[in-house]
């Protein structure tokens, strides 16, 4: 057996079923191995190796098992870079295997050669270099366990060509002393939690990405139920409580909903769960959860104090803190405190508003509101980044974890196409619409030529508007309607270009059009674009501006005046 | 070396650590420093007993919180087997210095009487300068400099802060 047979069946021990990539000169041999007919592994040849790293990604995300992705050496290597990025931003769990030059040769800069030891240092949870054929069995191993436990995260590994091309003689284990993740709460402090929280008048639920990632959306939903406590979650978290549900306020931050924001704001107790409070949440830090007390519940200490001090640290896995959580409170025979909730089952209502409109061309939340009616609950969103992907995270409500996918902390655009391809293989029984813009889909178009050949099939919907459009935004409201290199000219017709690469595309220029063409995706056994033209200055609103407080929100809905007088 | 806080609130913090001994582990750890904006003081590496384990100490200025913040990042780090928080009381906290002094013929005597006191060696005398060592704690260091300087400081090379926890 050489390096490359090692490393393929390391890989089968450890259950990958699917890997995304592009072959190059120094992972000949590993793709050597992938030829022969000995594995089950299926590899998907993407058309660019950004397009691998975040198709492993939505792979990981949909599925919550490691995703895989595999480039050569150098540039191939590179171009997973921000994918890797995305992954470590957003906790997700990925394992990519990069070529690298032979040992001889590193350091004499050779063809195609880049430190990516280096480079991927700070944008993954770790790396390893596997310099002998008798380590690879042993690093992939903990390359997995790293990636999928405490809180996970891409590993990069780095695979020099005489490593692949080597005989392996023995098997060589490489211990990992140094981590110990801390899984289990400390009980003292979850039955302090219990207690601050059956004692609030005013208590919220803020769930983030941690809640998806620890497989814990069930713990935290029958706390919210058991207790009558209302639920927030962060744009990681979405889909990690039922958004139907009266409890849910549906999103907190930047462009979150109004009743979650000023919930938060008048909260006198907050239990956050997985999240990290980004400033993206947060706003102005100095009002952020001013007066209210927080019990922090993350698996990563790091994560606990860095932005907002907390009244209740508890570092631990999401799903074992809540069900620890859940029995120690109903210890506690205290009545259900209903006025809070009952108030801001109503609130939320209001906040609610009309998506079914009419104008011409489509106002955005008018896709929304067509999607929504054809989205089966077990149906998979993904999303670029932009002004679309707001519309999305505002609007459309997800009941099930894993079925809302988006690019949170790194906020890459292009991720929305190639995650919606890896999420579909993870899920081949749900349907898979990728929620994108015309200038975030543009950036991994060549993934439509993946889909044709690999016959997979997803459903890209585009607001296409023209526009760079969350810059153009800004630029409207913030610097005086400077349009600078937003304006991405004369609409680029994405049916057509789909036509190119062998895909059916739809153009949709008018919102009365948009029911039949998503009943024609779904009918169609491939991939169908759907390239939707939307009011091109449309805004996404409400929304707080960079540096204000969370409360400080404009735009449709209710006002905190209102809000705090309905209380 | 002085473990109460500045008026800025800042105070000198000693870490150490086992870690892997591998190619770029110590690129990981002080890459963690920089992108997180930790400023490193002084750091040495070496050797340990067991084999493949290196021992890195570090020491830095900080606030608690941020030096709180470090400890947890640290304690992340895949590549550091086992971590400690050095103080005085905790630990045997020394520093290992060299110094080239000018001398002459007159005042080589008096610089003699001053390693003395300090207990400090002369490894090297010639009509030129003198190459004095001196291994102590980094406050002694820090005073040998001082009464040294008016001799005249050619050179000066200090490893930075070891440690060794107390049992």
């Amino acid at each position: 057996m050489n390096g490359a047979e090692a490393v393929l069946k390391a890989l089968q021990e450890e259950k990958v079923r699917h890997s995304f990539g592009v072959t190059g000169g120094s992972v000949i041999p590993l793709f050597d191995e992938y030829f022969k007919d000995n594995h089950e592994i299926r590899h998907i040849p993407v058309r660019h190796e950004q397009g691998a790293a975040h198709a492993a990604d939505g792979y990981a995300r949909a599925s919550g098992k490691p995703g895989v992705c595999i480039a050569t050496s150098g540039p191939g290597a590179t171009n997973l870079v921000t994918g890797i990025m995305t992954a470590f931003m957003d906790s997700s769990p990925m394992v990519a295997l990069g070529g690298q030059v032979a040992t001889s040769l590193i350091g004499n800069d050779a063809f195609q050669e880049s430190d990516m030891m280096g480079i991927t240092l700070p944008i993954t949870k770790h790396n390893f270099q596997i310099r002998s054929p008798e380590k690879i069995n042993s690093t992939i191993k903990n390359a997995f366990k790293i990636a999928t436990t405490g809180r996970p995260g891409p590993v990069y590994i780095d695979l020099p060509k005489d490593t692949l091309m080597k005989e392996v003689s023995a098997v060589e284990k490489v211990p990992l002393h140094g981590y110990k993740p801390n899984l289990k709460g400390h009980p003292l402090q979850v039955k302090k939690a219990a207690e601050l929280l059956l004692n609030a008048e005013r208590p919220v639920l803020l769930l983030g990405g941690g809640v998806i990632l620890a497989n814990a959306a069930k713990e935290a939903a029958e706390l919210a139920l058991e207790f009558n406590i209302p639920v927030i979650t962060t744009l990681m978290g979405k889909s990690a409580f039922p958004e139907t549900n009266a409890l849910s306020l549906g999103m907190l931050g930047m462009h979150g909903r109004k009743c979650a924001n000023y919930a938060i704001s008048n909260a006198d107790v907050v239990l956050a769960v997985g999240c990290r409070f980004n400033d993206r949440i947060t706003g102005k830090l100095s009002t952020f959860l001013k007066d209210a007390k927080l019990i922090h519940i993350d698996v990563d200490n790091s994560e606990i104090g860095k932005i907002v001090p907390s009244a209740i640290p508890i570092v631990g896995d999401a799903k074992l803190v809540l069900q620890d959580l859940l029995l120690a409170a109903k210890k506690f025979s205290l009545a259900k405190k209903t006025t809070w909730s009952e108030k801001l089952k109503v609130l939320a209502k209001e906040c609610d508003c009309d998506l079914n409109i009419s104008s011409n061309p489509a106002d955005p939340k008018r896709v929304i509101f067509e999607i929504s009616k054809v989205l089966k609950e077990n149906d998979i969103v993904t999303t670029g980044v932009g002004q679309h992907q707001m519309f999305a995270a505002h609007f459309l409500k997800r009941d099930r974890p894993r079925t809302f996918i988006s690019s949170g902390g790194a906020g890459t655009m292009g991720f929305g196409f190639p995650a919606a391809i890896g999420a579909r293989l993870a899920r081949p029984d749900s349907e898979v619409f990728n929620i994108d813009g015309d200038g975030s889909f543009g950036m991994n178009v060549q993934e439509l030529a993946t889909c044709r050949f690999e016959n997979i099939k997803v459903i890209p919907v585009i607001f296409n508007n023209s526009y760079l459009g969350m810059v153009r935004q800004w630029l409207e409201l913030f610097y005086e309607k400077r349009y600078s290199t937003v304006d991405l000219g004369q609409s680029t017709d994405f049916s057509k270009i789909s036509e190119g690469f062998g895909v059916k595309g739809l153009r949709v220029e008018r919102p009365s059009e948009l029911a039949e063409a998503f009943q024609a995706a779904l009918k169609n056994d491939e991939t169908t674009v759907i390239d939707v033209a939307i009011a091109p200055e449309a805004n996404i609103t409400p929304m707080f501006s960079a540096g204000s407080s969370v409360f400080e929100m404009f735009g449709p809905c209710i006002t905190e005046n209102y809000f705090k007088r309905a209380l | 070396m002085s473990f109460e806080k500045k008026s800025n609130g800042l105070r000198k913090h000693i870490v150490g650590m086992l870690v892997n001994d591998e190619p770029g582990v110590l690129a990981k750890i002080s890459g963690m420093f920089t992108r997180r904006g930790f400023n490193i003081d002084t750091i040495i590496v070496g050797k340990t007993n067991i084999p493949d384990v290196s021992h890195i100490v570090i020491s830095l200025l900080g606030n608690d919180r941020t030096i709180e913040q470090l400890d947890k990042q640290l304690y992340k780090m895949i590549d550091i087997v086992k971590l400690a928080d050095f103080s005085e009381s905790n630990a045997v906290v020394r520093e290992h210095c060299l110094l080239k002094v000018s001398s002459t013929e007159k005042s080589v005597e008096h610089l003699n009487n001053v390693c003395k006191l300090f207990e400090a060696r002369v490894l090297h005398v010639n009509t030129e300068s003198v190459i004095v060592e001196l291994a102590s704690s980094p406050s002694k260091i820090d005073s040998l400099i001082e009464t040294l300087a008016p001799f005249g400081i050619k050179e000066l090379s200090r490893t930075g802060v070891n440690a060794l926890q107390k049992d």
